[in-house]
């Protein structure tokens, strides 16, 4: 797919123009005149308009209105915007070069407006082009732009479409051109099938990456969004694989008889691997270099050392272990070295995983019977739990660092998994659609 | 009889699995595996009998991946009759309850996998003969979500592979 276009300039020019325009944003605030901060407080959802999109010839026709919706479905899906509804609008888009009658929609109390137009190209493309508007300031936010790609493609570009809006009036990149990988599971508890499967973030357009023929667990996205970890059973062990997500072709690496590795996780630069390594029933860290297999250990304890995970600069690693007792999380120095203990409440925690903003570490906090997921900073500060059930485990940042995608499952016998999504405020819990079970979802990078 | 072991040698490669009332068994190999016992109970060389008769698997306290007195006298038979039966090795499954996160479960089915080959191995049985393997919290066999089926969950497994066969 074509990406971005500035109208009549180049995509560098464009991004240039946005990145000078964010840092002045940033800097002088009271500059923008409409702004959403997103905050751990209550926020009021920004009312905006997004009508149909305007079909610039008759191909274009069978896109404008699902465009549209999608995109209102992405931003409405945040928490952070409420869509008025079209019945509502008293005022029509009626061309896309024509200016707005900026007092109909101030009418209506929409903040924000969303105009697109779309044309189908030759060669089963479509062109999508779009402006937001800023309806009390009587203006445009930021230039029009327009996304190029296959028709059959169109998700992808409302996804993209939905990412600048959010972007423009957040001040932060969005997550809803992401995609998530998980392990699709059937078949009942005790007995069940898993496979691993990919998705767009949404839960559409899911594929499949493995037979369930084999056990497989615990699936990572690389940096760059083309590579997999996970962990397979299809030796009769557990071992971390790689594989290619659009050939899915994958290789073991991992191969030590007499051991059992798990619980992968990519470095920031994607060129080496973190993970658990179990000798003689033991389980400590271990680092792969993914260029030459060479590893090297970097935990040495009789307890339990596993879920690793990187902090984006690389140069931390958060872990879970038992050497207090009680599973807890620990921070060390991504080379190894002595390790600092971030969690120090009631409860047993697990699962750490490190914001892409480098700010908060997720985890999963067993207490009381109940299963949670929760956030702190990263020395073990600010601790918040944003979910309770029988079980909730295994949280996933999006990619901008505000939303968490995890997986809940059901108590009993006929106990089952699905996934579900909740902001790092703890608002807007709800569940993410799946085909069938569903654990460990991750999240791919922006774009990926 | 609510469980049963099976196994065969595939290429070289060994293949076992446990199978219930619940589960249909077949753990990563797909395959699916008759439900009767090798051999009949009544022979002490079978293993049925080790199956039934020894007992092929032993439980654990929550968290736990010590041996309890009990444990120790269905490893001990174990041992004895593997030392009986040279041609025997054995793949130790170590498992889990539902209760805790994937990776440590993992973690802890190795390490009570573990504490029954240090056991067996301490009685004599020869460190070759034996293989581990942790499900973690995968394979349950009992379903409940209470502790009477917890306590049945947190176990180890030695499925036996008769290597002259």
């Amino acid at each position: 797919m074509k990406m971005m276009r500035y109208f009549g300039k180049g995509t560098l020019l464009f991004r240039l123009v946005l990145l000078i325009q964010l840092a002045f944003f940033a800097t002088l605030g009271a500059a923008a005149p409409l702004r959403l901060e997103i905050t751990e407080g209550v926020v009021e959802p920004l009312a905006f308009a997004a009508p149909a999109f305007i079909a610039e010839n008759a191909g274009g026709a069978d896109y404008a209105s699902q465009l549209a919706e999608l995109v209102v479905q992405d931003l409405t899906s945040s928490g952070l915007f409420r869509a008025i509804p079209s019945r509502a609008h008293i005022s029509k888009i009626t061309s896309f070069s024509s200016p707005v009658q900026f007092s109909d929609w101030a009418a209506i109390n929409a903040q924000a407006l969303i105009a697109g137009a779309v044309t189908a190209e030759a060669g089963g493309q479509i062109t999508v082009k779009f402006r937001v508007y800023d309806v009390f300031a009587g203006q445009e936010m930021g230039q029009g732009l327009q996304f190029t790609g296959r028709a059959d493609g169109w998700r992808r570009i409302a996804h993209k479409v939905a990412d600048v809006v959010y972007s423009r009036i957040t001040g932060e990149t969005g997550y809803f051109d992401s995609r998530v990988v998980f392990v699709s599971e059937t078949g009942r508890k005790g007995s069940r099938k898993k496979r691993l499967a990919v998705m767009d973030y949404d839960g559409e357009n899911v594929q499949y990456l493995t037979d369930s023929s084999a056990l497989v667990l615990a699936p990572r996205f690389s940096p760059s969004g083309d590579k997999l970890l996970y962990t397979s059973y299809e030796s009769g062990f557990p071992r971390i694989y790689l594989m290619d997500v659009g050939s899915a072709r994958r290789r073991v690496l991992q191969n030590s008889n007499g051991t059992m590795s798990f619980a992968p996780r990519f470095s920031p630069d994607g060129n080496s691997v973190v993970y658990s390594l179990e000798k003689g029933g033991n389980t400590d860290i271990y680092i792969m270099s993914l260029s030459s297999g060479k590893q090297r250990r970097l935990t040495n304890s009789p307890a339990i050392e596993t879920a690793p995970s990187f902090s984006p600069d690389g140069t931390q690693v958060v872990f879970e272990s038992d050497r207090s007792g009680d599973p807890q999380l620990y921070v060390m120095p991504a080379r190894g070295g002595s390790a600092k203990r971030v969690s120090f409440g009631n409860g047993r925690y697990g699962t750490p995983v490190w914001s892409p903003r480098g700010d908060m570490i997720a985890f999963t906090k067993q207490s009381k019977g109940r299963f949670h997921i929760g956030v702190m900073r990263v020395d073990g500060s600010q601790e918040r739990l944003l979910t309770a059930s029988f079980l909730d485990e295994g949280p996933s940042w999006s990619p901008n660092g505000r939303v968490i995608m995890f997986a809940r499952e059901t108590q009993g016998a006929n106990g089952a998994s699905s996934l579900y999504s909740v902001d790092v405020s703890g608002r807007n819990l709800k569940p993410v659609r799946t085909p069938d079970g569903a654990s460990d979802p991750a999240w791919s990078p922006l774009g990926g | 009889m609510r469980r049963c072991a099976r196994w065969f040698i595939l290429t070289g490669i060994l293949f076992l699995a446990a199978c219930s009332e619940t589960g249909t068994g077949g753990f990563g190999s797909g395959s699916s595996f008759g439900t009767d016992p090798a051999g009949a109970i009544g022979d002490p060389t079978s293993p049925a009998y080790f199956q039934s008769a020894i007992g092929d698997r032993v439980v654990f306290e929550i968290d736990q991946s010590s041996l309890t007195e009990a444990g120790r006298v269905v490893l001990d038979g174990q041992a004895d009759w593997l030392l009986e039966n040279g041609d025997y090795s054995i793949l130790v499954e170590g498992h889990a309850d539902e209760q805790g996160t994937r990776a440590y479960n993992l973690a802890l089915g190795a390490r009570r996998a573990n504490a029954v080959r240090e056991y067996l191995s301490a009685r004599g049985v020869a460190g070759s003969r034996i293989q581990t393997v942790s499900f973690g919290k995968e394979r349950p066999i009992e379903l409940c979500s209470r502790e009477s089926c917890y306590s049945v969950n947190r176990r180890a497994v030695t499925l036996l592979d008769n290597l002259g066969s």
